[in-house]
């Protein structure tokens, strides 16, 4: 995070500023479209952060990343339609089943490489998926309502939709931070080096499983969290939330904002779900014209959109050349 | 007699219908450079590896500093003080020279379950990883990404990874491999510093180096140690010559 002039810091600044002064052009203007948008952007954004974590530096593809929305959500809904309001205890057990779940999970797919992982990631999902889909007290396919928001007592109030946004903005923007002090400690540097060259991880010493799965643990809870947000924001939960295409438009988050990049899962958030938004406008069939946009990043902008920006100012050396050939078993 | 530092006994390694590592028995008393010869397709590699870690025996034993590291995952005997290098090179690309070695000290320092501080200023780390650099004779090259380091570089930059893990012995795996003459050299007159205060167990195909710096020699063909002996013993024995020796020019008049 060099703070030089270049068109990705121009973008992120004019991105940022543009996220701090939207509730008041929409209390100004009346009109709370952008705002209710934005909202979920925001609160999807947290997820693909989260995502970015594993996908990004840690190299773990995760196809499977929705399920923590759900379970997130789900703490929520299944604490609000039993009678526990308090967002002191619904929000901490949100985080902690998540953690929990990332932990079994994590457990076991990291065990797996590559397409395995991809695969075992997305079967875990879909199982939860299901269970979803089975909990017939709490509305089973049908989902669940919420009848009242996460309650903070009187001085934090989620259903103002000012501040409900203002909270997914803060706690995104705390993720970010957090997440790249992370990648850049000791802990972080053993999670890319894993990524990198796993093999020659071990031969000079550390015991890698341990460190990735504190990451894949740490990434679940995050996005956990995002979840506990989207259950608020829609006062909704259901199965859908989890479902496997979910996370696949998070792995698009990522990939098109720019893997491994800080800013790159907001960048890539707000893209996807604006051009979604604008293209749908126009034809029922926007799917058409995203896959294209799509593929073009992965084509020509291996580090998307912040990495092509980036490049714009200052051409850097792509340090994305592999050395040994990315042996699946090392 | 001490116990020697490394010591492997029946070391076996099946792939399917192949043997790989035959029965394999040898001892490397501390401060020792012990170099290991043989055709290719012989098994040095595997033999490399099994004590590495990286591919796990079918019988036989290791032994090393007076412990049984013979079921130890990798990791552990890195943390033991075993260090090797790779025949292949096998870093860190998306890292820059320096990184890769702080990365490798770090392995020594404690947990990395240290989730703040930002690891690319810790003079902890990266105070003995510019030591290791400057050692190989990298410095200078420090801030470059491995990407852009040439293949010499890349060999020197193999060996300072395995220093900065401080290891009581080197496993090196042709070091030399695809050095030009004069880089060659080099790597040869920084061997026989380390040697001074390392023990060595060398592969190498350069005949002239290995004769030039090795206490004693390995001869292993077809998985099995058919020979081993000092540098002129190696010379002289019959049998080494037929199966081996005798192709190679440089040694008969080496």
């Amino acid at each position: 995070m060099i703070a030089a002039l270049n068109a990705r810091n121009l973008l992120i600044s004019a991105l940022l500023t543009f996220l701090v002064l939207l509730p008041v052009y929409a209390n100004l203007s009346g009109n709370y479209f952008l705002l209710t948008l934005f909202t979920r952007i925001l609160i999807l954004a947290l997820a693909a952060t989260s995502l970015n974590l594993i996908l990004g530096y840690g190299g773990m593809v995760s196809f499977g990343h929705a399920a923590y929305l759900g379970i997130g959500g789900y703490a929520i809904g299944i604490l609000a339609s039993e009678g526990v309001t308090s967002g002191f205890v619904q929000w901490p057990v949100a985080l902690a089943v998540s953690a929990l779940a990332a932990l079994v999970i994590g457990l076991l797919c990291l065990r797996t490489r590559g397409v395995y992982f991809i695969m075992i990631t997305l079967a875990f999902a879909q199982m939860i998926y299901y269970l979803g889909a089975g909990l017939a007290r709490y509305g089973g396919d049908d989902g669940l309502t919420i009848q009242r928001r996460s309650q903070f007592g009187s001085w934090l109030n989620l259903s103002n939709k000012t501040v409900f946004y203002y909270v997914c903005l803060a706690l995104l923007l705390a993720t970010i931070y957090f997440v790249w002090r992370l990648v850049n400690s000791r802990f972080g540097m053993v999670i890319q080096g894993a990524r990198s060259n796993e093999r020659r991880m071990r031969s000079i010493g550390f015991p890698t499983v341990r460190y990735r799965l504190t990451c894949f643990v740490i990434a679940g809870t995050l996005c956990g969290l995002s979840g506990a947000l989207l259950a608020n924001h829609t006062d909704f939960v259901s199965p859908a939330m989890m479902y496997w295409t979910r996370s696949g438009d998070l792995i698009v988050m990522v990939v098109l904002g720019g893997m491994a990049s800080s800013f790159g899962p907001l960048i890539g958030a707000v893209a996807l779900l604006v051009l979604e938004e604008a293209l749908s406008g126009i034809t029922e069939y926007w799917q058409i014209i995203l896959g294209p946009l799509l593929l073009l990043v992965v084509l020509f902008a291996r580090r998307g959109i912040d990495g092509l920006l980036d490049a714009a100012a200052f051409p850097r050396v792509s340090p994305t050349k592999p050395l040994e050939a990315k042996v699946g078993r090392g | 007699m001490a116990e020697p530092l490394l010591q492997i006994e029946g070391l076996t390694k099946r792939f399917g219908g192949v043997v790989a590592s035959d029965q394999i028995s040898l001892a490397v008393s501390d401060g020792e450079l012990h170099a290991i010869i043989g055709p290719n397709g012989a098994g040095k590699t595997t033999l490399i590896a099994q004590l590495s870690g990286e591919i796990a025996s079918n019988s036989g034993t290791i032994r090393f500093a007076g412990a049984d590291i013979t079921v130890l995952p990798t990791w552990r005997r890195s943390r033991l003080g075993l260090a090797r290098s790779f025949q292949i090179t096998s870093l860190f690309p998306d890292f820059t020279a320096l990184d890769n070695v702080a990365l490798a000290v770090q392995a020594h320092a404690g947990h990395s379950f240290r989730f703040w501080g930002d690891a690319r200023r810790d003079a902890r780390l990266r105070q003995p990883a510019m030591a290791a650099l400057d050692r190989v004779g990298l410095g200078e090259r420090a801030d470059v990404f491995v990407s852009n380091l040439s293949h010499g570089e890349h060999r020197q930059l193999e060996i300072a990874m395995a220093l900065a893990t401080r290891p009581r012995m080197l496993l090196l795996d042709e070091p030399m491999a695809g050095m030009s003459p004069e880089q060659s050299a080099g790597m040869v007159r920084m061997l026989r510093e380390l040697k001074q205060e390392l023990t060595i167990l060398l592969i190498e195909h350069d005949m002239e180096a290995v004769f030039a710096l090795a206490d004693r020699i390995t001869v292993l063909v077809y998985g099995r140690a058919i020979a081993v002996g000092s540098p002129d013993a190696i010379r002289a024995n019959p049998e080494v010559r037929d199966a081996y020796l005798g192709e190679q020019q440089v040694v008969a008049h080496g």
